[in-house]
This record gives C-alpha cells, sequence and structure tokens, in this order.
C-alpha cells in the first residue's frame, strides 16, 4: 500500500479481524468504521493497511469488477491470518482464482448445485436432520449442539454430494476443522495435507471404481477425458468439503443462538412453517458467518465513493458491514425476520458468489424447522454471553467451539 | 400472454455471463428457470406487470448482472 500512505487516515487503521462481542453482531471497532463512510482501512497482523467496504453498493460494484483480482498465489494477495500464508492454503481452485480457470471449474460443478438438484435431495438432507436430532433426543438432555447437530448435519450432506464412503466421515469432520481453525501457517499446513492425501487416493481410485457424488463422476467423465486435471480434482473437493461444512455447520449453530435471543420471532416460524425461508435469509444477513464477502487485490486504479483505490491495495469487503448498511436496511441491527429481499452478501457477490448457496438455504430450513419444532422447549444451557467467539487469530469464520443446551 | 401489447416489457438474460446462482429462480420462478446444467431460461421472457417486482429484485440480485430488463413503455 506504498501509493496510499500519503492519504488521511491510515493512523486510524484498527486491527482486523476483532472478535464479536455477540455472535451475530459486529464488533464495536467495525460500527465506528462504517459509520464513517462505506470505504475505510484496517491494519492486518502483518501490518499491512488495506481498504476495509462497509458500503452495500460500493461492496457489490467492487466484487462485480473485473479488475478486482481473487488470485491468491499472487504476491501482493492480503493474507488475513497466518494459516493463509501456508502454501496448502493459496493454490485454492474456485475461491481464490480468477478467470478463466475460475469459469471452467465452475462450470463444471454448477449442474450438481442448481436448484432443482439440490431440491431433489430434500428427502436426504430431512433423513439426515432426524437422525441427528433422534440421536439428541434419546441421548440428552443435555447436549451439544455444535457436536451433535450442527457440525454432523452438513458434514453428512456434503459427503454425500461429493460421494465419500461413510465410513471415513470422522476423519474428515476432524480434519476440515482443524484445517479452518488451524491459527499457524503449519497447523494448516498439516490438516491440508491429510486432507488432500485422502482426497487424492480416493479420486484416483473413483477412475476404476466407480462410485456416487461429485468425485465419482468427475473422476469418471472429466478426468478421464482429460478436461481436468486429478490435481484440480483433489482441489475442487476439498474446497467443496471445507466451504459446505464449517460454514453451514456455524450459521446452524449462531442463527440457532440468534433464534433462542428472539423467542417472539422463534415463536412465530414455529407457527407459520411458511416463514422459515425469510427466516433463513435473515439469520444469514446477521449471521454473516464468513465475516467478510470478499478478500480482493486491486489490479487497477480504481475510483469508488469519491476514493481511489490503487493497483496492488488490498480490498477486504465486509458482509458483516454491508448486510447492516442503513441505505439499504431500516434498523438495521434489529434481527427482523418481517424483511423481504435477500439484499445480503453472505454468499458474496459478482463471479465468486456461493456454488452451494441453495443447498445451503435448503439446509438451514430444514434444520431450523425440525430443530425447533421436534425439541421446541429446546433452550440455551449457559448465557449467550458467556459461549467463547472465534479468537481472531484464526481468521474470519465466525463460530463457536461448543453450544449447551437443554430442553 | 399479452403479445398484441405494444412495447411490451422484455425479459433476457445472458447466458454467457450466467454463473448458476439461482437467484433469478428465486425471486421470480414464473419467469426464470434453470437448465440441466444449471444456467439461466427465461421462460417469460414477456411477464405481466404482476411479475415486475420480482424481475426487479431479480436483475438487482443478479451476482454475475445477467438479466436485462426492458420494462414497457406505459410502465407496466
Amino acid at each position: 500500500m506504498e501509493n496510499t500512505t500519503a492519504l488521511p487516515g491510515l493512523s486510524a487503521a484498527p486491527p482486523f479481524p476483532q472478535q464479536r462481542a455477540c455472535p451475530y453482531q459486529p464488533p464495536a471497532a467495525y460500527e465506528q468504521l462504517g459509520a464513517q463512510g462505506p470505504l475505510s482501512r484496517v491494519t492486518l497482523f502483518d501490518g499491512r493497511v488495506v481498504w476495509f467496504v462497509t458500503g452495500y453498493p460500493e461492496a457489490r460494484l467492487l466484487l462485480a469488477d473485473p479488475r478486482i483480482s481473487a488470485d491468491r498465489q499472487r504476491p501482493d494477495y492480503p493474507a488475513v491470518a497466518p494459516r493463509f500464508q501456508a502454501e496448502v492454503a493459496k493454490r485454492l481452485v474456485l475461491i481464490g482464482m480468477d478467470p478463466p480457470a475460475h469459469d471452467e471449474h465452475r462450470r463444471l460443478l454448477n449442474p450438481d448445485f442448481s436448484r432443482k438438484r439440490i431440491a431433489g435431495l430434500r428427502p436426504v438432507v430431512q433423513g439426515i436432520v432426524d437422525q441427528h436430532v433422534d440421536r439428541m433426543l434419546r441421548t440428552g438432555p443435555p447436549a451439544d449442539l455444535v457436536r451433535d447437530f450442527a457440525l454432523p448435519v452438513p458434514s453428512r450432506v456434503i459427503s454425500e454430494v461429493l460421494g465419500l464412503p461413510p465410513e471415513d466421515l470422522e476423519f474428515f469432520q476432524d480434519a476440515s476443522r482443524r484445517l479452518l481453525q488451524a491459527t499457524t501457517g503449519a497447523e494448516s499446513q498439516d490438516a491440508g495435507r491429510e486432507l488432500i492425501g485422502y482426497l487424492d487416493a480416493l479420486a484416483t481410485r473413483r477412475r476404476t471404481e466407480p462410485g456416487p457424488g461429485l468425485i465419482g463422476r468427475l473422476a469418471r467423465e472429466e478426468v478421464a477425458a482429460g478436461r481436468l486435471s486429478h490435481a484440480d480434482l483433489v482441489q475442487i473437493a476439498l474446497v467443496i468439503l471445507v466451504a459446505g461444512h464449517e460454514t453451514t455447520a456455524s450459521t446452524i449453530a449462531l442463527g440457532a443462538i440468534t433464534l433462542l435471543d428472539h423467542p417472539d420471532r422463534l415463536a412465530r416460524m414455529r407457527a407459520a412453517p411458511d416463514t422459515v425461508p425469510a427466516v433463513v435469509e435473515e439469520v444469514l444477513r446477521c449471521v454473516a458467518v464468513t465475516d467478510l464477502a470478499g478478500v480482493r487485490v486491486a489490479t487497477a486504479d480504481i475510483p469508488v465513493a469519491g476514493q481511489v483505490i490503487r493497483a496492488g491495495d488490498g480490498v477486504l469487503v465486509s458482509a458483516t458491514m454491508a448486510n447492516r448498511d442503513d441505505r439499504v436496511h431500516r434498523d438495521p441491527l434489529a434481527f427482523d425476520t418481517d424483511r423481504t429481499g435477500r439484499s445480503h452478501l453472505s454468499f458474496g457477490y459478482g463471479i465468486h458468489q456461493c456454488l452451494g448457496q441453495s443447498l445451503a438455504r435448503l439446509e438451514l430450513e430444514i434444520a431450523f424447522s425440525t430443530l425447533f419444532t421436534r425439541i421446541p422447549t429446546l433452550r440455551l444451557a449457559v448465557p449467550a454471553d458467556r459461549l467463547p467467539t472465534r479468537p481472531p487469530g484464526s481468521g474470519t469464520v465466525q463460530g463457536v467451539n461448543e453450544l449447551p443446551v437443554t430442553w | 400472454m399479452s403479445a398484441g401489447r405494444p412495447a411490451e416489457a422484455l425479459v433476457t438474460a445472458d447466458r454467457d455471463a450466467c454463473i448458476g446462482a439461482a437467484q433469478c429462480a428465486y425471486s421470480a420462478p414464473d419467469v426464470f428457470d434453470q437448465d440441466d446444467d444449471g444456467y439461466v431460461l427465461v421462460r417469460d421472457p414477456r411477464p405481466g406487470p404482476d411479475a415486475r417486482e420480482a424481475v426487479l429484485e431479480a436483475v438487482d440480485l443478479c451476482p454475475a448482472r445477467a438479466i436485462l430488463f426492458r420494462e414497457a413503455a406505459d410502465g407496466s
């Protein structure tokens, strides 16, 4: 950012990320930045100062701008936590690549995540959710909603989509959690290497030994025909697993906390099942589980909101704050399930918008409606403000490591 | 549909730009659909005035800005 060191305000760039005090509300420091205008600056762990975008229209303009790069292998790509400096985190298909490579991969995957295909998974997801509620009712109360429900449900669903053998589920859940929650580059490397090794072996096996799911189909059709490299198939499977597992798990857990904190809203959802999709959208907006809608680097000078983002500048787009832009949302800090529309950036925006968003919506709908219908007296076993939120050193994905509940 | 109306509303979609996010099919399921590969299909390129708000939402939320909505001259 040497180009911008002369601009005023740099000395006021607070550290990023910061810990949320409430699991579904922004840290006070982000709110102060948002109040200054749609663009401000923050300082990363390594001392680098980058742009912090908190305005909804500005965020969308930037995320859709082809002069903004998502390529994690660029030397000027910003790292928001030490673990992103690991080599395994840099080579990241889909999320961390620009066109044309990004578009080629996405095209291979879109059929499996289309709205109709995902709708066809409804009975599978319902079955998985019911199974986990059954188990909670059998062995509890109490229960740990993270360990017993929020984490295993999306893990089972994404494993189904990928076509993983059921006996490997436990290893998977553990290794992907370690990759996401690692606080050092070394921890991230280790977990990533284990997952890649496993997926590598499975993808190799699936070329000769047919199997279900996405890995089976891509190995058989695309890798065999030379349209996709084996290495990229392994990466794609890794990205889908990691992106589809922890984000959904954390949104279930933090969404449950949000709903339990708003009993009137919860009662209305229970009484009117057709409102569940709107509740899910409001949970998505408030929880904004990835916190950031995008980490990018400018490849050219881009004027926006009266400022100029210079080529080489790092750009963080805050979903947490853009989702609370008072030019778009009235009373933006309120959890209001009567809102209409889906004006939030929790799935990102632009060509990188979440591939699995239809699946995430389906899982969240079934998870919340089933959980609160079948266990109507479900409540937190500890006060919400005593649940530890993620420490900032691990990155920006929000979550709680445990969620004691009773009924 | 309203084939005889002059200067009627027209919805088009750029299937090359489409990334298959399905926002349009959520916003206006009577107007938009997805093909088997997950890309946009315009089911009803000349929707009536009742669909206007939903189509505008689809235009606004499309992450690839792939939807074009030319409103009718009379604003319907």
